[in-house]
């Protein structure tokens, strides 16, 4: 590139706008940056750095004399024109760079820019992934199910121990965890309940009605909330509202050392955390599935008085001829050992939270994941059972 | 290096040196609990300014309000020359371009590699071409003493140190002329805290960073800052490390003479090029 070939964006060789002078000086390449190399003209100058046509051999000055200011980009720009003038075998020279310029272009010059293949993670053929990943998630599905079983035979000794002597269980914690495990979830238990019964009647009316039937719209709502909706609905709304929170609540204790801190005082975690939360749930479970019952049943009943045309008396004639005390005992049974699953699940999945913020947020996803999941699982199962014993 | 034409009100007070960033009468409070009042404060173009404080005296909370993390009941705050608070939100993110901020543990995204935690702000703030912001983003994270190797890796592969240096190449990402350090030294051993404290010395006059720095280290207070800014009765005060010595506050006077302070300053006077 020799003669003037100027691309200079305008203003003078000092100040003004950043670029770069291309000329000859005695038959050397003449190259003077000028203007603030730094910031936003980076990316200008760098295409300008780049389309330069570039001599092999020969000699080059950089003459650094109209640089106004430069920051590392800029310095790292001038250091890649002249290693490449160098690439070419051309003998270059820097001129004029004020100290601070040049201890930045030594700076630089000193780095090793690196390798391709370090720049990118490190990324393993595909089948190898999935392989590993299936195994992985196989390996920790048998790993937890194993700890949650333990887990389980701990909280068994626990309890013992508790029964035995019942001076051992934290009667503010029991209170505490009743409240806010039972009372403050009557209401969303409630309305949830509610609107089921109202649905379950609609729905089953107007199909009945096409038999002329719509009265057995009581059977289906008497059998349906007292047998399998209402604990269920129940069930899972303690699993969402209040497994989390236990998985939470520990999960936080666990990461900010607390559980730790309790050992070495000598606190067992299970007498201090998990039994208090145990009790409190076994009692609150059924009380809640009785109080869902009776909201599913007014839903119903409401539903047939305002749309079906039957009134409340007649619905509880009907439902006192349809539904026999076992329906309601069948519901009841599954609240405890739905309480069970909930609390152990809550518990262990918080007390396996590792140290940081985002291993209690996967622990109380995974808890509720698997505590509503066993709760179906086991709801099907007292569905098998029954009907083998012919209930 | 830069000519002398600065807009007015720039040249400080100071004896004629630039201000970079001016705080006059700032007031935060959180509720009943009053942080700062009537907090003035000037920071010097091209010195590192340590601030330190009892704990709960607002010095991160400082940091954050200059930022624009935090809203200040009161008072005005210039960074640049420009008033921070009456920026708009195209204004704002100008100013974010002209700063970078090191959390304390170094704050970087886990989801992506310190190559691409480097090259973040250059995305949202610069229009290079994706291989200019690769070798700019590898250049930085070299430049902060972390080795080639590094840039694939993710930040959970990373130690506490390495993550602080990856979180500095991240804020160096843009050459901006204001640096934020909170507490860069906490958490790392001696040896690892006098070899960052030497980084950000050598980066500063190198590139001739303006550093406002929060932190606890009388070791760092000695090695690496121009002037220290104690946090006390809502206030500042500001000066040398020698004139604070002198101070009769009582806890300037027990903050400066601990037995802590007694083991690491007079080693740190033995660094000193001159007095």
């Amino acid at each position: 590139m020799d003669g003037s070939a100027d691309a200079d964006d305008g203003g003078g060789p000092t100040g003004g706008a950043a670029g770069l002078r291309a000329g000859s000086e005695g038959g050397r390449l003449l190259l003077s940056p000028h203007g603030h190399w730094q910031g936003e003209a980076i990316g200008t100058l760098h295409r300008r750095v780049s389309g330069l046509e570039l001599p092999q051999g020969g000699e080059a000055v950089v003459d650094l004399a109209g640089l106004a200011s430069v920051d590392s980009a800029g310095a790292w720009l001038i250091h890649g024109l002249v290693a490449a003038l160098e690439r070419r075998g051309v003998a270059v020279s820097v001129r004029n760079a004020d100290p601070h310029v040049a201890g930045l272009l030594d700076r630089v010059a000193r780095i090793e820019p690196p390798a391709p293949q370090e720049m990118a993670p490190r990324i393993r053929p595909q089948w190898r992934t999935i392989l590993e990943r299936t195994g992985r998630a196989t390996f920790t599905a048998f790993q937890a199910a194993g700890g949650l079983l333990s887990f389980l035979g701990a909280t068994t000794l626990a309890v013992g121990a508790t029964i035995r002597r019942p001076r051992r269980l934290r009667l503010t914690a029991f209170l505490f965890h009743i409240e806010h495990t039972g009372l403050n979830a009557l209401g969303i238990v409630g309305l949830i309940n509610f609107l089921i019964g109202l649905v379950l009647a609609y729905m089953g009316a107007t199909q009945l009605a096409a038999f002329g039937a719509e009265i057995f719209a009581v059977d289906l709502v008497g059998i349906a909330v007292l047998r399998e909706m209402g604990i269920l609905l129940t069930a899972i709304i303690v699993a969402g509202r209040s497994g989390s929170a236990f998985t939470a609540q520990i999960g936080a204790m666990k990461a900010q050392q607390e559980i730790d801190a309790m050992r070495t005082i000598g606190v067992d975690p299970l007498d201090a955390l998990v039994v208090p939360r145990l009790f409190a749930l076994l009692l609150t479970m059924p009380a809640l599935t009785l109080f869902g019952d009776l909201m599913g049943l007014l839903g119903g009943a409401i539903m047939g008085q305002l749309v079906l045309d039957i009134p409340v008396s007649q619905f509880l004639e009907r439902l006192r001829d349809s539904v026999s005390v076992s329906t309601f005992l069948v519901g009841m049974s599954k609240a405890p050992v739905f309480a069970v699953i909930i609390a152990m699940v809550g518990c262990y999945e918080g007390l396996r939270a590792g140290s940081s913020a985002e291993s209690v947020g996967t622990q109380t996803t995974r808890s509720v994941v698997e505590s509503i999941f066993l709760v179906i699982v086991f709801d099907a199962l007292f569905a098998i059972m029954y009907s083998y014993l012919g209930i | 290096m830069t000519g002398g034409s600065q807009p007015a009100g720039h040249d400080g007070n100071g004896g004629g040196r630039q201000v970079v960033i001016r705080i006059r009468g700032l007031r935060n409070q959180f509720g009943q609990q009053v942080i700062h009042d009537g907090l003035d404060l000037d920071v010097f173009r091209g010195e590192v300014l340590g601030v330190v404080g009892g704990s709960g005296t607002g010095k991160s909370v400082l940091l954050r309000t200059i930022i624009g993390l935090n809203r200040p009941v009161a008072g005005t705050i210039e960074v640049l020359g420009r008033d921070m608070g009456s920026l708009d939100p195209a204004g704002l993110a100008a100013m974010q371009a002209q700063w970078g901020v090191l959390f304390q543990d170094g704050a970087l995204f886990s989801s992506l590699t310190v190559l691409e935690n480097v090259m973040a702000p250059m995305r949202e703030h610069r229009d290079w071409p994706p291989a200019l912001q690769r070798e700019l983003a590898a250049l930085k994270i070299r430049m902060v003493g972390l080795p080639a190797n590094a840039c694939g890796k993710y930040p959970s592969e990373l130690s506490g140190g390495m993550r602080k240096r990856a979180g500095l190449a991240r804020a160096l990402a843009l050459d901006p002329p204001l640096l934020f350090l909170d507490e860069p030294t906490a958490g790392l051993d001696p040896i690892g805290a006098g070899e960052f404290d030497q980084l950000i010395r050598s980066l500063q006059q190198s590139l001739g960073l303006t550093v406002f720095m929060v932190t606890h280290d009388l070791d760092s207070l000695a090695a690496i800052c121009d002037r220290i800014a104690v946090l006390v009765d809502r206030r500042v005060v500001v000066d040398t490390m020698e004139r604070l010595m002198q101070h009769e506050h009582p806890w300037i006077r027990s903050y400066f003479h601990g037995p802590r302070a007694r083991a690491a300053l007079p080693a740190a006077r033995a660094l000193e090029p001159a007095g």
